[in-house]
């Protein structure tokens, strides 16, 4: 069945809701590709091949009606939690890991949901690259040598390399947009709240969110239709009604204005990532839209807050794994011989290294200085945004600063690599809604552009998404 | 910088084991990784209220029922070790 790879997840969903194509020969189409390619690319910790085919059996076997995205084979990014499959969070503390429970953005997609596997990431979704995983990195499926970005590192090249239709990825900094950048695929990181946090496990609470990862924007808005909604067992969830993201996505971006963030496209940005973004900005232009500069004064204030704020708030959530109730257990004579050595033994670099760094922040005599501070860092940030969309009905501007980068280049430099997310790490601390679509190639490789909108604003950005994918010519193509 | 004692203190407070090649390590990375976030420093924000959810929710409650929650079994399953249906720890120290 190698002609429904072709296919888009919109697509095929149509030809599964009208039994024109069982979702038993869409999984083992999925299937089978993924033992053709995942020796190469290593996008999952884990593959269900046996649990894809049951479920999609069970779609198959249901009476009435399927809702508009059954059946269509999904990669699961290793976080959310999935009962009785391992959840391991890319790292070596939860090898064993079987949740008790499913993760409610799974639930709500609905019953007998079609899972490929759990894809790789960065540890704990802390990294750009998914080279922090315990369980090796992921490759890029564009240029096996590089990374596929990260931490939704295994989500974006599973889609990239139509291992599963698409793909859930989670994004605290930019974890569903940049990886998707490198990868030529989209990325959505929704409004905060917008998708049910419940069964996720925990990286920064006030900043972590669940995003879809597809083949184009349309696959996205989808997606995200099966995903949004109000949640109670998730306390952050917003109680405001889910709109049709289907229904506005070809309006076009005639008479909209849109921002081009000044900010984020000067130093530190590569020329061939700014070329792509100008002349995409320009195509906008001559499809109807106004394009002007717009400015976020405190953008360098950004990256900072945020390596004060998402550490902080790792170090607080990563408490719970103390070998007590769940993972890894180092045995020790005392309790906190154990929970040291537990902690030690399981936690990776990159955890290790911000479990200090926030603890750090969060200690005596530090506090005010920097998590308080950081806190009213994030004020002025979401001033800026007030301010900007007052002129703007959306902002424009790369995704990531470079293309796709080779494995090992930054693994030694924390800071080269904190630097992928300077571009997407402001959406996240405003908690408004952000997506990566491709907006062209630049040495060969994908680069994304992002659109960000006010919060609840998702149908205007797909919807503009939708249009960047019409004037960029950039159309997914299966890699490697 | 961050001095190997600062390190080995914090890494106690988080009860985290470091081996001594970890706190030499971890004491230059941190101190770059403080060096680079320190700039928040210089912007006066006496007046400006904190952020701590970007949608500004507060105190969001559900009626405080019972649900057909996880049987103490089950909550067990994946402890590492058990005693007595409760979670067992090596000797409190």
């Amino acid at each position: 069945m190698a002609g429904l790879l072709e296919l888009t997840a919109y697509e095929l969903a149509q030809k599964i809701r009208s039994r024109e194509v069982s979702a038993q020969e869409a999984a083992e189409a999925a299937n089978e590709r993924v033992e053709a390619v995942e020796p190469e690319v290593k996008a999952f910790i884990t593959t269900t091949p046996e649990l894809t085919l049951a479920r999609a059996a069970e779609v198959d076997a249901r009476n009435g009606n399927l809702k508009p995205w059954d059946g269509v084979p999904l990669a699961v990014k290793d976080v959310l939690s999935t009962r009785g499959v391992r959840t391991t969070c890319g790292s070596r503390i939860l090898e064993n890991f079987e949740p008790l429970y499913d993760a409610s953005a799974l639930v709500n997609f609905g019953e007998n949901l079609v899972m490929v596997g759990k894809a790789n990431m960065d540890e704990f979704a802390m990294g750009s690259s998914t080279e922090n995983s315990a369980y090796g990195p992921t490759r890029n499926p564009w240029d096996l040598s590089r990374v596929p970005g990260g931490s939704s590192g295994g989500s974006a090249a599973a889609v990239a390399a139509g291992e599963g239709w698409w793909a859930l990825g989670t994004d605290t900094g930019g974890s569903v947009r940049q990886p998707a950048a490198l990868c030529g695929i989209v990325g959505l990181k929704p409004t905060y709240g917008r998708v049910s946090r419940h069964g996720l496990v925990a990286f920064a609470s006030s900043l972590d969110q669940v995003g879809p990862m597809t083949r184009d924007v349309r696959d996205a808005a989808l997606l995200l239709q099966a995903v949004a909604g109000h949640d109670p067992h998730d306390s952050t969830s917003a109680n405001v009604e889910v709109p049709d993201y289907l229904s506005e996505l070809e309006g076009g971006v005639s008479g909209l204005r849109i921002g081009l963030v000044g900010e984020m496209m000067g130093e530190g940005i590569d020329p061939g990532v700014r070329e792509v973004v100008e002349r995409i900005a320009g195509e906008l232009e001559e499809a109807g839209a106004s394009v002007g500069e717009a400015h976020l004064p405190h953008q360098e204030y950004a990256l900072p807050a945020y390596y004060i704020i998402a550490p902080a708030e790792v170090s607080s959530n990563l408490a719970r794994f103390d070998g007590v109730r769940y993972g890894l257990r180092v045995p020790a004579e005392g309790v906190h011989e154990m929970y040291r050595r537990t902690r030690e033994e399981g936690f990776g670099d990159e955890a290790k290294r911000r479990i200090m760094l926030g603890t750090y922040a969060l200690s005596t005599g530090y506090y005010e200085a920097y998590y308080g501070q950081a806190q009213k860092v994030r004020t002025k940030i979401i001033e800026d945004f007030r301010s900007a969309f007052s002129q703007f009905d959306l902002l424009l501007s790369p995704t990531a600063p470079t293309v796709a980068f080779e494995v090992g280049a930054k693994v030694d430099d924390p800071l080269a690599m904190y630097y992928q997310d300077v571009c997407s790490i402001p959406a996240n601390l405003a908690g408004i809604p952000a997506i990566s679509v491709p907006g062209g190639l630049s040495e060969g490789l994908p680069v994304g552009v992002q659109l960000m909108g006010d919060h609840f604003t998702e149908p205007l950005i797909l919807r503009a998404a939708r249009a960047v994918e019409e004037v960029s010519g950039f159309e997914y193509e299966m890699k490697p | 910088m961050i001095s190997e004692e600062q390190v080995r203190h914090v890494a106690n407070l988080a009860r985290l084991g470091l081996t001594a090649e970890e706190v030499k390590k971890m004491s230059g990375q941190l101190g770059a990784i403080l060096e680079s976030i320190e700039k928040i420093g210089e912007l006066d924000l006496s007046d400006v209220p904190p952020t701590s959810n970007p949608l500004n929710l507060t105190n969001v409650f559900r009626p405080d029922e019972p649900r057909g929650e996880l049987s103490p079994e089950e909550a067990l399953s994946t402890a590492p070790e058990t005693a007595d249906n409760q979670f067992a720890v090596p000797r409190i120290d």
